[in-house]
């Protein structure tokens, strides 16, 4: 069908309208806080400018995680009492715990290969001749969204019998080095560790971003200090480049870690979490909605809620760290 | 503190009004522009005079069924809604298992759900959600369709459903011109098709094709073949035990089924014409499975009869064509052959009169034949008008439906409880093609039922 920008007039019209409603709100808002009660100005002030903050806060965060918690002690309905059961058949059931395994599969590779190859790379590339060119084809992969990726990468590993045309690039240079076409996401838990490679192919573009710039805020003064006293760059690295951005490391690390522990859509959509490939959100959401287990999916929502708690404490303990170090 | 840059309080207030103004016109005209009056007194609207009395009003409607299909199924009660002045708003999703129970719990149920597993409607009905059929639908209902659809959905004497679309999930595909050219003859029993595959594998073919891939839910049509043998091996009403977890599932009888399963998926000299070999069942999807019929790389293919719109274009289906379908014969010649099926249930979260008047219209079997005449679907209406259905195989499936003497049951693992039927069986059949024993994964099913 051809568009039709007349038919298309009220749906203008309604993006017109919303637009100035919402102005309006901002209009109406403003005037509200400018006309407001001159003793106490400040406070009168943050409460207005917080409270909706505050509100979606407590609608969307604390409610959710308060009745998930609760739920996670009822039974499928979400209305009987159960118990610890929820979570005693989290850690009981075999194929929960292969979820679990490959959770910690996912959680220790996927952070620690994405940061290792940005930060190769990085440094690499860092000062070299077609440097914004390379980073840039190390970044692209970011702008790409995780279902689109895992697409692309299930063609990677697509497989076709033995004699038959490969589309699948990893088979085909299986074949033209003279092996066996084999279906690379059946078999676990090699499957996982494919699945992973996706995460670092995504990721690998925001650590090299990130890495990069710490390693050029490196105080010059201190690296030509060091080649005077006769370094090689390998001594350079390990002994200035990552003391120097180990906090940035951190910062990575624990992002992708957290990125890694609720990833969802890569596992979805190349095997849908099957052939022993899922993971506590694939599997979260399979239970809870699929199967009508709220009781099963809502321990398992916690559990991963209680799993990324510590690795959000290091990071603001992190922040805070840094922001001192600054104010110095 | 005063903010240094805070604009003069002049603007903020031309700002607002001129927006409120803007708002205000623009609701205005949209308001004018709104729903067109329905031409009640129109001419074609005898078939709907029964509803005349009902005072227009909109009705939710919500389903799994999509694009092309979903378009036509619209197409079939667009005179009703014209008619009766009922705005049917339509919203067909792919993640229909999963958001229905959202809406529901969100408070925001649609109208009308079409449920295609008998299953998760129980649920609904468990939670107090879903409506019983008013009587005026649930006589209709009762009418139209036979007892053998009906009891899925009946929960303490009462209808909870009427029956939408069928399909048959017994479908064998072959190529009558590759079984002709060689002399193959359509078998009758289980080992007239065994002799017929070790026959086709003596010529050098593969003699069937599987493909199970099909995202998150790999591995259902394993269930569909494990079911089509209960059912044939030990008779409908041990199948209806088996559904109702009566007994074990990893008892003897389903061990032997699944066996007999084993003899055809993964034997390596039956499968997998033109994918490879056993594993790459598990990677071909349900909709390529059956295609290396076309190439006479393999000859059969279990598939349901909605199979019929995965051939490319061009591809005749019909008895004489390039693929038909027969049904899977008996195993046990006193059970005989029954059919195995599936379909959509219409159930109800409310109960307003524009809700009863859309139950009750698609449950007659005028919306039935007006839905078959959009193409590519059946129904087990026992009115409905064969001549309507222009796709042979459509037609065969109906008429088995229809006739007396047919037991149909319907797909086994649609009505178990979800954990079941769409999480742990789907994940053991999975596991069982890439080579898990047979016992050890009926085990995990048993051990993953939920205990209520």
């Amino acid at each position: 069908m051809a568009f039709d920008i007349f038919a298309e007039l009220p749906k203008l019209l309604w993006l017109v309208i919303a637009v100035a409603a919402f102005l309006a709100v901002i209009g109406v808002l403003l005037v509200a806080v400018d006309g407001g009660p001159r003793t106490r100005y400040d406070w009168w002030q943050a409460a207005c400018f917080l409270t909706p903050a505050g509100i979606l806060l407590l609608v969307g965060l604390v409610y959710p995680v308060v009745r998930t918690t609760v739920l996670s002690f009822h039974g499928p309905g979400g209305d009987t009492p159960v118990g610890w059961d929820n979570y005693v058949w989290m850690f009981t059931r075999p194929e929960i715990l292969l979820v679990l395994r490959n959770t910690l599969l996912w959680v220790v590779f996927a952070p620690l290969l994405a940061t290792a190859t940005g930060l190769v790379y990085s440094v690499l590339v860092d000062r070299s001749r077609y440097e914004s060119v390379a980073k840039s084809l190390l970044f692209m992969p970011m702008a790409i969204s995780f279902v689109g990726a895992s697409i692309i990468w299930k063609f990677v590993y697509a497989y076709r019998p033995a004699g038959a045309d490969q589309i699948g690039v990893l088979n085909q240079l299986v074949v033209w080095a003279g092996g066996e076409p084999r279906p690379w996401l059946l078999d676990g838990p090699l499957n996982t560790l494919l699945l992973i490679v996706v995460l670092i192919w995504i990721q690998a573009g925001f650590a090299m971003v990130i890495l990069s710039a710490a390693i050029k805020a490196v105080p010059a003064e201190i690296v030509e200090a060091a080649r005077i006293d006769g370094v090689n760059g390998w001594q350079l690295f390990w002994r200035i480049t990552l003391p120097s951005i180990w906090p940035t490391v951190m910062v990575v690390l624990i992002t992708i870690s957290v990125q890694t522990l609720k990833v969802f859509d890569i596992v979805r959509t190349m095997t849908g979490g099957q052939f022993g490939t899922s993971v506590i959100a694939n599997e979260m959401y399979g239970q809870a909605f699929r199967y009508g287990q709220l009781g099963h999916g809502s321990a398992l929502a916690v559990f991963m809620f209680v799993l990324v708690i510590p690795l959000v404490l290091v990071q603001i303990r992190n922040a805070r760290r840094t922001r001192e170090a600054q104010s110095l | 503190m005063a903010m240094p840059n805070r604009p003069p309080r002049g603007v903020a207030v031309t700002a607002s009004a001129l927006s409120l103004v803007l708002l205000a016109t623009g609701c205005d005209y949209i308001g004018g522009t709104g729903a067109t009056t329905a031409g009640r007194d129109g001419a074609g609207c005898e078939p709907f005079e029964e509803w005349s009395d009902v005072e227009g009003g909109t009705v939710t409607v919500y389903a799994s069924i999509r694009d092309e299909e979903g378009e036509r199924m619209q197409r079939a009660w667009q005179d009703f809604a014209e008619c009766t002045g009922i705005d049917i708003r339509y919203e067909g999703s792919g993640e229909f298992e999963a958001q229905v129970q959202v809406k529901v719990d969100g408070g925001n149920a649609p109208d009308i759900a079409f449920f295609p597993q008998p299953g998760l409607l129980t649920r609904f009905v468990d939670s107090g959600d879903a409506v019983p059929l008013p009587d005026g639908v649930a006589e209709r209902a009762r009418e139209g369709y036979p007892e053998d659809w009906l009891q899925y959905v009946e929960h303490g004497g009462e209808l909870y459903g009427t029956p939408l679309g069928a399909n048959v999930k017994s479908f064998v595909w072959y190529s009558p011109g590759f079984f002709e050219r060689n002399g193959y003859e359509i078998p009758e029993s289980w080992d007239a098709l065994i002799d017929l595959s070790d026959t086709i594998a003596g010529d050098g073919v593969k003699p069937w094709c599987a493909g199970i891939e099909s995202g998150e839910a790999t591995g259902w049509p394993v269930t569909d073949w494990l079911e089509n043998v209960m059912l044939r091996e030990h008779g409908p009403d041990v199948y209806d035990q088996w559904i109702d977890h009566e007994f074990p599932f990893d008892d003897p009888k389903v061990v032997q089924a699944l066996d007999r399963v084993d003899g055809i998926l993964r034997n390596p000299d039956y499968v997998n014409g033109g994918h490879g070999g056993v594993q790459s069942i598990a990677t071909t999807s349900s909709q390529d499975g059956g295609l290396p019929i076309l190439d006479e790389q393999c000859g059969m293919y279990l598939m349901g009869s909605f199979y019929a719109a995965q051939w490319p274009e061009g591809t005749e289906v019909a008895e004489d064509g390039d693929v038909f379908a027969f049904n899977l014969p008996a195993i046990d010649e006193e059970v005989g052959t029954p059919v195995l099926g599936g379909g959509e249930f219409a159930a109800a979260f409310s109960d307003r009169p524009e809700v009863v008047a859309v139950q009750e219209y698609i449950a007659t079997v005028d919306y039935a034949d007006r839905r078959a005449q959009e193409g590519a679907w059946f129904s087990a209406h026992r009115e409905l008008d064969l001549d309507a259905l222009d796709n042979p195989n459509d037609r065969l499936a109906a008429e088995l439906l229809r006739d007396p003497d047919t037991v149909f049951r319907w797909d086994g693992s649609d009505y178990m409880p979800a954990a079941v039927g769409s999480g742990t069986l789907w994940r053991a059949m999975t596991n069982w093609i890439n080579g898990s024993d047979t016992e050890e994964v009926l085990g995990y099913v048993e051990d993953s039922w939920p205990r209520a």
